[in-house]
Formats: structure tokens, sequence, C-alpha cells
């Protein structure tokens, strides 16, 4: 399958597979206008399989959400057509509005109005935990 | 502008210096009857709990202060919809302190990041109750002498019961504490109080369904409620109510000066017969609950510079 080179913009490469959707939905991609190409199951000599996100735009994405959704991915820069930096985001230590607490008892699912927060708690699990009630969430579940 | 959300906010200094004001008031309580003169202590209680809005109420009296209150919250305007942010926020301009009982977990947060004065939690849902630990505390210290090389029973519900966590989280901090864990498997302490808490601080704990077994090994027997409110099968929560009950007999085994606890109030797992035993400490818990409210008013309201 091919798809073509970007010129300008981000791609978001060795994603977990399995991961790519989520991470789409939560940069808020389908939202924005501009050329976007999710591939998923790619094969990868590193990790088996893994999704790459590819957006011919130059836009700015939370990357606090990458290092959630996959600490592992790397995020390529690209301008006119040449790879400009290549990073990896850590987990960050703590989420606002990226993911909602699903505990109906917390009082986040009344107020809808208060900001979502998470916080990490542990790294190796990837584990956060809701600011306000504690309620476990992971990148694996979210 | 400091609170009290959850127990673990308070370092162990600050937990002995309430202790040791607790007990200072029992000593000498003329010398703090006027301690809160003129000052207010709105009690914002959203969810029922006569005791605890009484227990705070009274302490606040005792200090020479007075007391505005919401009782309930069909009669607050919680009911027309207010969030908990705007409420503390009016609160704020009648009271000098807040303390607040709310059915959904984390609205203590919430009040307390936008209260211009300070927030006790008197339970926020079935997350956190910090001054209930506080009573539990004072009653192990006043009862048993010292927190150092007790071995602590815990006994119920132990997945959702939120004293037990907290208790928990308040004694790992002494040395030589044990822990023996006493459930049904459904109810066990959740894996992640027992890994991040237990684990992490190598305190030894042995985990058991049978109360009778290691009775005669504990120094404190802490007995829990199963709530109805936590499960959504009403099979379930009959089957499991009964599983421990604590009577006359059972306690022949028990240490002459075991000490037996229970955050109140009980359904009937704890026989009306034990409460004639001297080592039945569940009404004394109740009171020393009172003192050490007394004593987290004064220390919030010096640290808010009121005082």
């Amino acid at each position: 399958m091919n798809i073509d080179s970007i010129e300008n913009g981000l791609v978001i490469d060795h994603i977990s597979a399995g991961q790519g959707m989520k991470l789409y939905n939560l940069l808020g991609l389908a939202d924005l206008n501009v050329p976007v190409a999710i591939i998923q199951n790619v094969v990868s000599r590193k990790r088996g399989k893994k999704d790459i996100i590819k957006i011919d735009a130059h836009i700015d994405v939370d990357y606090d959400i990458i290092g959630f959704i996959d600490p592992e991915a790397t995020v390529n820069f690209i301008k006119d057509g040449k790879l400009i930096k290549k990073c990896k985001f850590d987990m960050p230590e703590k989420l606002v509005n990226v993911i909602k607490c699903k505990n109906p008892r917390c009082i986040t699912t009344t107020e809808q109005e208060l900001p979502q927060v998470f916080e990490l708690r542990d790294r190796a699990q990837g584990i956060y935990r809701c600011r306000y009630c504690e309620a476990k969430a992971s990148n694996r579940e979210s | 502008m400091r609170s009290a959300i959850d127990i673990i906010d308070f370092s162990t200094e600050e937990i002995e210096e309430l202790l040791a004001t607790a007990l200072d008031i029992i000593a000498d309580p003329d010398k703090y009857a006027d301690a809160c003169r003129r000052k207010k202590l709105a009690t914002l209680f959203f969810e029922p709990s006569t005791r605890t809005r009484l227990s705070f109420e009274a302490a606040m009296y005792e200090l020479g202060g007075n007391v505005i209150s919401v009782s309930s919250a069909a009669s607050s305007s919680a009911s027309k919809g207010e969030s908990v942010a705007d409420t503390v926020k009016v609160v704020s301009n009648y009271a000098d302190i807040i303390a607040m009982r709310h059915p959904k977990e984390g609205a203590a947060l919430v009040a307390a990041n936008n209260a211009t004065i300070p927030v006790i939690n008197a339970g926020d849902g079935g997350h956190c109750h910090p001054t209930q630990t506080m009573a539990d505390l004072l009653t192990i210290r006043r009862e048993k002498g010292a927190f150092e090389g007790l071995t602590i029973g815990l006994c119920g519900d132990l997945k959702f019961g939120r004293t037990v966590h907290s208790l928990i989280n308040a004694m790992v901090r002494y040395d030589n504490v044990k822990f023996v864990l006493i459930s049904p498997e459904e109810l066990k302490l959740p894996s992640y109080v027992k890994k991040d808490v237990l684990q992490a601080r190598k305190i030894p704990y042995v985990q058991t369904t049978s109360l009778e077994e290691v009775m005669p090994d504990l120094d404190v027997l802490y007995m829990t409620r199963v709530q109805q409110e936590r499960f959504f099968n009403e099979e379930d929560y009959l089957r499991l109510r009964d599983t421990y009950i604590l009577d006359t007999r059972k306690l022949e085994a028990a240490k002459k000066d075991m000490i037996i606890m229970h955050p109140l109030p009980r359904v009937n797992e704890i026989s009306v017969a034990v409460d004639d035993d001297p080592r039945a400490c569940y009404f004394k818990q109740t009171l020393n609950g009172k003192y050490m409210r007394m004593a987290l008013i004064l220390k919030l309201l010096k640290e808010a510079g009121t005082l």
C-alpha cells in the first residue's frame, strides 16, 4: 500500500498497533480540514506491527497526548519534504481535558464544566488517576 | 488556603500536633472555651449524616464559636443546580471555615479549590473522610498509648470501606505496625492499596477469611459495615452482610487488652452484648472524633490567619 510522502507536516511513527485510531481521535484530527492519513498494522522491525499517522500540514498538536498514548511513538517533523527533527514524548505527569473520568460517582459527572484532570501514578504501567476521585485510567483503556 | 481533604495531606508531625492539641483539650477544656469566639463554621451536608454533622457542630460550640448550617441537599441551592464551586464561594462570605459532606467523590477538592476559607472534608462519597481517621488515631493513641508495634485487624468490607484505606494510609507511617486483613473474597482490600501502600513500604500483612483464627494475635480489631449502597444486587449484599458478626463468644479468644473499633453506624456486625465489654471502644471513637475536629478547626483557622 502506498501513501505519498508529505511535504510539510508531521509523521507520527512507531505507534503501537491498535493505538493509532485512539490517538487520531484524542488529537481531534477528524475536526481539522487538512490531509491526514492513518495507516494501521504496518510491519515493523522493532515492534512487529505498528500504526502511523501522517498529517500534511503544520498544525499545533498536544504532544502530551502522544506521550500518554504511546511514549515509544516517534514524531517526525517534515519541512519541504525533508526530516528536520525527530522526537519522542514522555508520558506527561498530568493530563488536562484529554480523557474523561468514567466513575459514575465522580464529581465531574454532575459538574461537567470542571476540567478533567488525571495524574500519572505508575509510569511503568502507564496508570493515571483522576485528580478528584482517584479512579484509574490507563493509555490502554481510554 | 489550607484545607483538609485527605488524611495523606497531613504529615506525621502534623498528625502528632493534632493529637497533642486534642489531648490538651481533653485535659483542660476551659482553656479552649473561647478559642473560636465570633468565628463561624458552616456545615454543608449534601447527603444525610446526623452523626458527623453534630460532631462538627458540637466541636465548634465547645470552642466558643458559632455554626451556620445547610442540613440537606433538598434545602440548598444545589437542588436548583448550583455548582459546588459557586456554593462555597458564596458561603466563604458568611463563614470562617466549612465542613462539607457531599455524595460525589472529589467534591471536597472542588470546594477547597474555590473557597476563600478552609474546607474540611466531612466525607465525599466513598472517597475520603479524614476526620474519621483522625478520630480512629486518637482512640488508638488513648487506649493503647502508642501506634508502634501494633497488630491491627481490619474486618469486613475492605474493598469499599474508605475508613479502612485511610487508616492504613495513616498507620503505615509508624514503626513495626502489622495488618491482618479479614474479609470475604469479594470484599478484599483492593490490590492497588496492597501494592502502593503496604508492599511499597514493606509493611507485613496477612489476608484471611477467618476472624476466629487470627483473633488471638490482634491488638486492635477494626470492624466495618458492609454498605448496601455499594452493591447493585440485594442478594450479594444480604449474603456478605452476615459474614462476620462479632459476639462475646468470638471475643473469648481475644487478648484482654485488645480494643474493638467501628466507624459506626453498625447494622448487625457487632452484637449489642459486646457493648458492655470493656474492650469495646466504638462509642469512645465518636467522642474522640469531636476532640480531633476541635483540634483541626483550630489548626486550619490559625493557618488561615483567622485566629
